[in-house]
């Protein structure tokens, strides 16, 4: 018997008994749903977390500063107007850093070599002194605007467009979405492009203005915040600012340590002990990350609270998926039972035993894969459905969460764990069909 | 189709039994079903094996087209002894050279009359189209045309009958093996049949082993093999049957 044949045979004969299939493939499909919503929730959920902490910094990195109590910037609620009178030029180093609002003490060059003489770094880059007063896009208004100092090693969770290139020579901009109405943009893409108006003061008191291109607009992030600058205009804003005078280059409070690669948790600890020693605090990303989360808490816990019901549904899927295994098994048996004769019938006119068995095998797959073919498609619909009623409502704070999301390869691997467990199920009954001798098959009462 | 064209041949009988015997169960439960049982069957030959119920028709059938293993002595096709040959061979060989007419129809109820023609033809690996063109041939050759998409279940009896004819000659067989052909079929859909199979015998020099309890349709065959208890106690092919079978599978 040809494959085709066999699947068709085995599909036709599963339509056989309706009610039977009916109720298999229901247990079938409540298992299938439920794994599918609940592996979609919880890649959801750390897809955004991940975004979020990679929007925060690359790895291999220590933030570097001298000891201090540090405190943690408020949050800003988008830009607000400039206003020469009141606002205030806006120093990169207070602004938006993760370790923003730290009184600490700039680090001298000595500061710098001690740390870049401890084991284990590589390199240290002060973080450039950047302070900027304004943007503006077509010569409309203009708005207060800082710039993320860190954007060398951040990573933007962008909305459009691409990272920052940070080897390229023409001044480039990765641009927070809260500013895209500000500045007259319709959409995330519609800003991707276009040449903006960054304006600064200098020591001396004159102001300049700098063009630079929109490469990527960021959806802002609950652990960074700022514009974000490629280095060629990182560089340009913090020559301007010194307005070509020696010397008037500010110290930076922190600067960036490069570690070697593949450090372990032992050896990143003795690091931060030399550090500490030396005098200055560090802290990983980890850390960084660890305090921002105290923060918030009252988001994480919303979305622990859906981590956690994960779990259960997950065992409830389990345990209708055990059950859908010996719903199987039983409708098969019944099904071997019912077609003792055409099995007989079929082994007499020369259909091998390894046939039969696979017959049977294909009739256990076609039930697996209808179940879990419409348990995905319905966990797909509740999930995209529910998910987006949720960001729309009591979720609409975290930017660029999807709450369900349905990666193919998941999706595929459901559908092949259900048919597999089918297919093992099926293969009590199928071997049963298998080793029946056709004559005591064809024997009439 | 003359049994005695069988002694000028030099080729191997299509069919033979030597010293065949089937036993059920063991120890005191043992039950002789069939005990020592020699017969040749020459390919083109018309056989009829009678006998009342019970006699052990059925089970030499099944013997003969390797349904079945024997508790002891051989069956041979076309001289080889069936017992070498694999599974896999068997299978080929139920497939392509025997054709099944059971007692009972076997039909597939709810599939159409040309799925169960098409079976042999499926699980011998044919194309779609190329078998459903091979089953509307065999169908209106058996006057079924018009019932080819007709589900099985709507069909009469005589047409039952009729399809499953149909579904063993689809095959082209060498050898139809019918049990009970007309069993439950009335006297003239059964004449119909009848006459049926032993046109196809006639025109296609089909060999025909049919089982019956009917001495009409005995009759009707060039040879007749009368069992009792498990022995055949005639067989028409030679007057001394028991002695003339054994001679002749000497030869
Ligand atoms: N699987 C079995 N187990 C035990 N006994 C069996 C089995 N199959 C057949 N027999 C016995 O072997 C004997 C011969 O059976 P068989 O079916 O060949 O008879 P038959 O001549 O075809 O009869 P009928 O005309 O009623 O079909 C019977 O007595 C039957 O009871
Ligand atoms: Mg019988």
């Amino acid at each position: 018997m040809r494959t085709v044949d066999l699947a068709r045979t085995a599909v036709a004969n599963t339509f056989r008994a309706k009610l039977r299939t009916t109720l298999t493939v229901l247990a079938l499909f409540v298992g299938a749903f439920t794994l599918t919503i609940t592996t979609a929730l919880g890649a959801g959920v750390s897809n955004y977390i991940e975004t979020q902490v990679n929007a925060f910094a690359a790895d291999d990195v220590l933030l570097v500063q001298a000891q201090t109590d540090a405190t943690i910037a408020a949050e800003s609620e988008g830009p607000a107007e400039w206003d020469p009178e009141t606002s205030t030029s806006s120093s990169s180093q207070a602004g938006g850093a993760p370790l923003a609002g730290a009184q600490a003490e700039p680090l001298t060059d000595d500061d710098l070599d001690t740390i870049a003489g401890i084991d284990g770094i590589t390199g240290i880059d002060p973080v450039r002194s950047v302070s900027t007063d304004w943007v503006s896009h077509d010569d409309g208004a203009k708005f207060e605007f800082s710039v993320n100092p860190q954007s060398a090693v951040t990573v933007a969770d962008l909305d459009a467009g691409d990272q920052l290139d940070h080897n390229a020579d023409d001044f480039q901009v990765v641009l927070p979405n809260d500013y895209l109405d500000a500045l007259g943009f319709d959409t995330a893409a519609d800003a991707v492009g276009a040449d903006i108006v960054i304006g600064m003061t200098d020591i001396t008191g004159a102001a300049h203005e700098v063009e630079a291109e929109v490469v990527g607009v960021s959806r802002s992030s609950l652990f960074a915040s700022g514009a974000g600058a490629n280095n060629a205009l990182v560089t340009e804003l913090a020559s301007l600012r010194t307005a070509g005078i020696d010397g008037a280059d500010e110290n930076s409070v922190i600067a960036i340590a490069y570690l070697e690669s593949g450090l372990t948790a032992d050896e990143l600890d003795a690091v931060t002990a030399a550090l500490d020693d030396a005098g200055f605090s560090a802290q990983t990303i980890e850390d960084q990350l660890g305090i921002v989360t105290t923060i918030i808490a009252g988001i994480t816990g919303v979305l622990n609270a859906f981590a956690g019901i994960t779990g259960v549904l997950n065992a409830f899927a389990v345990v209708a998926l055990i059950a859908a295994a010996f719903g199987i098994v039983n409708t098969l048996l019944m099904s071997v039972q019912e077609r003792t004769r055409e099995i007989g019938l079929m082994k007499a006119m020369g259909m091998s035993s390894a046939r039969i068995f696979a017959l049977f095998s294909f009739e256990a797959i076609t039930i697996g894969v209808i179940g879990s073919l419409l348990g995905v498609g319905a966990a797909m619909l509740v999930g995209s459905g529910l998910g987006g009623a949720l960001a729309a409502g009591p979720l609409a704070d975290l930017e660029g969460l999807s709450l369900f999301l349905f990666e193919p390869a998941s999706l595929v691997g459901v559908v092949l764990l259900i048919s597999a467990i089918a297919f093992v199920s099926g293969a009590l009954p199928a071997s049963r069909a298998a080793r029946q001798r056709p004559i005591e098959s064809l024997r009439y009462e | 189709m003359n049994p005695t064209t069988a002694v000028d041949d030099p080729a191997p009988p299509a069919l033979q039994a030597v010293a065949l015997s089937k036993h059920y169960g063991s120890g005191a439960n043992r039950f002789d079903a069939l005990t020592d049982v020699t017969v040749s069957i020459t390919a083109g030959e018309c056989v009829a094996i009678v006998g009342k119920s019970g006699s052990g028709k059925s089970t030499l059938m099944h013997l003969l087209a390797v349904l079945d293993t024997p508790s002891s002595g051989e069956v041979r096709i076309h001289g080889t002894n069936a017992q070498s040959l694999s599974a896999r061979a068997l299978n080929r060989m139920r497939n392509r050279e025997f054709g099944f007419v059971f007692q009972q129809f076997f039909l597939n109820a709810q599939q159409s009359v040309i799925d169960n023609v098409t079976l042999p033809l499926t699980i011998a690996g044919q194309r779609r189209g190329a078998r459903r063109e091979r089953a509307r041939e065999v169908l209106a050759a058996l006057g079924l045309a018009e019932k080819a998409d007709a589900r099985a279940v709507t069909l009469s009896g005589g047409q039952k009958q009729r399809t499953v004819i149909a579904r063993a000659l689809a095959g082209s067989p060498s050898v139809i093996f019918a049990d009970e052909p007309t069993g439950n079929l009335d006297s003239a859909t059964g004449a119909v049949v009848e006459d049926l199979l032993f046109s196809l015998h006639r025109d296609r020099g089909i060999t025909l082993v049919i089982v019956t309890h009917d001495d009409e349709l005995a009759a009707r065959c060039d040879r007749q093999i009368v069992l009792r208890d498990g022995r055949i106690v005639s067989d028409s092919a030679a007057p001394v049957a028991v002695g003339a079978a054994s001679e002749e599978v000497a030869r």
